[in-house]
């Protein structure tokens, strides 16, 4: 039996950028780790990248609405996020994988994910088939049965994005997804994350620069909570010279792009 | 549009030759799927070989269906999230219960601690059920559509399902009458959400327990008898405030299904 297409899902969208910040501020305890962020992000697979303590994890706590920001303005698939904004309609759009995916040891992969769902407000009748299709894509389908605590730190890695992707989010959010997995399923999820970006935004945030290199079409680098440059992945490589650290073009890119942001701010 | 294709068009359409045009192919091919008199007609058109291959397919898939696995079972039970991490909070509430019914039973001249723990044994699992130290999933929780305080109430009313009985049990051998713990416990579980959507529900729940302790319970331990708010007097006063605190709730959940974001209160922000 063929799905019947909603009137939704064919409606054109009215908003331009599925995440746009203007001036955002994000407190990470007292530290104001995203400070006066701008950035717009549309369909594709971009990659969050910046050195440890830049801000990539409150950032992307702050797009999954875990995090009120502090200043600024948000908006996500077209619906304002601050203030005391029915967040709703906005959070059946999302897909997250916080950087510790806390999950519920006694649950199957399978029940997991159904529960996730559940809390997504999917249709009741949408669960099943949408969850051994998510299960499908990141190749968990022999290990659905089995219970979380069982799993190695891959295939709960695995487990984590398929309870993102699976209400198929207008928005992803990954952080840190391709930690503890083998060069192959790299190279899977790579082909996966190529697949959802054709119609969906995807934000990766990741220190692998080469994870950026292959799998992602724009590049976000943020140091000290502010957006030091944004551009295509071929832009990137495009930026280093040959007496900049690294081992491939995009690594020297990205260094160079770095070390000329620090000298813009501490001159 | 019932006109059905006629048994010649069906088995040109079903011949596959290019005397049909596209247009009417649509039209029959959309009639076929709900007509089954004409996907009769189309299976007796069809040409010996199709006819053989069809049959093996059908042989193949209903053979497949028949060995392959059989469909999962769902377990309605676990789908309630945080049920087994609330479990010891359950279990410290039904003992603290248990425990004052077996103080009480024992010494006569104390004033009753059924009456006097009672209010306060829902708040720990009701504090529990939404507690980001309980919840290892809280992070993923706090993300969800349906995350907000009809979920909370909905996860307060399982609670105040599996302690209740164990109230009523408490009240029953104590032979205490069950508006004077039942209201109470209804009021203060109230007073949590309600002040929760304010502070968070642990702060909540910690606050009422502590101010319930220090304002009655200790005094009334020290004087020997029970306090005013708890005899028979009091019960419309409680009846009040259990309805007033429960509207609040409602009408917060109705105004402001977000207003909890798991926990910790609005704009506060996490500390790691």
């Amino acid at each position: 039996m063929m799905r019947t297409v909603s009137v939704a899902e064919t409606a054109p969208s009215t908003y331009p950028w599925a995440v746009h910040t203007e001036k955002l501020q994000v407190r990470a305890g007292r530290h104001l780790a995203v400070n006066e962020l701008d950035l717009r992000l549309g369909t594709g697979v971009h990659g969050l990248l910046g050195p440890n303590g830049a801000g990539k994890t409150t950032l992307m706590r702050a797009l999954a609405t875990v995090l009120k920001p502090a200043g600024g303005r948000l908006t996500l698939l077209g619906g304002e996020v601050t203030g005391n904004a029915d967040l709703r309609q906005v959070r059946r759009g999302l897909g997250y994988l916080p950087q510790h995916f806390g999950f519920y040891p006694r649950f199957t992969v399978r029940e997991f994910v159904e529960y996730i769902a559940w809390l997504k407000e999917m249709p009741k009748a949408a669960i099943p088939g949408a969850v051994q299709r998510a299960v499908e894509r990141v190749g968990l389908t022999d290990r659905a049965d089995s219970r979380m605590k069982t799993l190695s730190g891959g295939m709960l890695r695995r487990a984590g994005i398929a309870q993102a992707i699976v209400n198929d989010p207008a928005v992803l959010l990954l952080d840190e997804p391709t930690v503890g997995l083998d060069p192959e399923q790299r190279l899977d999820f790579r082909e996966l994350l190529r697949e959802i970006g054709l119609d969906s935004c995807i934000l990766v945030s990741t220190h692998l620069v080469e994870d950026v290199a292959v799998a992602c079409s724009d590049v976000v680098l943020i140091s000290e909570g502010r957006l030091v440059w944004q551009g295509t992945t071929g832009q990137l490589t495009e930026q280093g010279g040959a007496g900049d650290a690294g081992d491939s073009a995009t690594e020297r890119g990205y260094s160079s792009l770095l070390r000329a942001y620090r000298g813009r701010v501490s001159a | 549009m019932t006109t059905h294709p006629t048994p010649a068009l069906i088995s040109r359409y079903a011949s596959g030759g290019a005397v049909v045009d596209d247009t009417t192919i649509w039209a029959v091919e959309a009639h076929l799927e709900t007509c089954a008199a004409c996907r009769a007609v189309l299976a007796d058109a069809v040409d010996p070989g199709t006819q053989n291959l069809l049959d093996r397919v059908a042989d193949g898939i209903a053979s497949g269906i028949a060995a392959g696995p059989a469909p999962v079972r769902r377990h309605r039970l676990r789908r309630t999230g945080v049920a087994a991490r609330v479990l010891p909070w359950l279990v410290t509430a039904t003992g603290l219960m248990l425990a004052a019914a077996l103080f009480e039973w024992t010494f006569d001249s104390l004033p009753s601690l059924v009456l006097l723990v009672a209010p306060v044994a829902p708040l720990l699992p009701v504090a529990a059920v939404w507690s980001r130290r309980v919840d290892p999933a809280w992070e993923l929780t706090a993300t969800m559509p349906r995350t907000g305080l009809p979920l909370l109430m909905r996860r307060t009313l399982g609670v105040l399902s599996a302690v209740m009985p164990v109230l009523a049990v408490a009240g029953w051998v104590t032979g205490h009458s069950p508006g004077l713990w039942l209201l109470p416990v209804l009021g203060f579980t109230a007073g949590t959400l309600a002040l929760g959507t304010v502070v968070g529900v642990d702060r909540a729940a910690l606050a009422l327990a502590l101010t319930w302790c220090a304002g009655v319970v200790a005094p009334s331990l020290a004087d020997g008898r029970l306090p005013a708010i708890l005899t028979g007097n009091s019960l419309p006063g409680w009846a009040l405030t259990t309805v007033a605190l429960t509207a609040v709730v409602l009408m917060q959940a109705r105004r402001r299904p977000h207003l909890l974001n798991t926990t910790s209160s609005q704009g506060r922000m996490e500390r790691s």
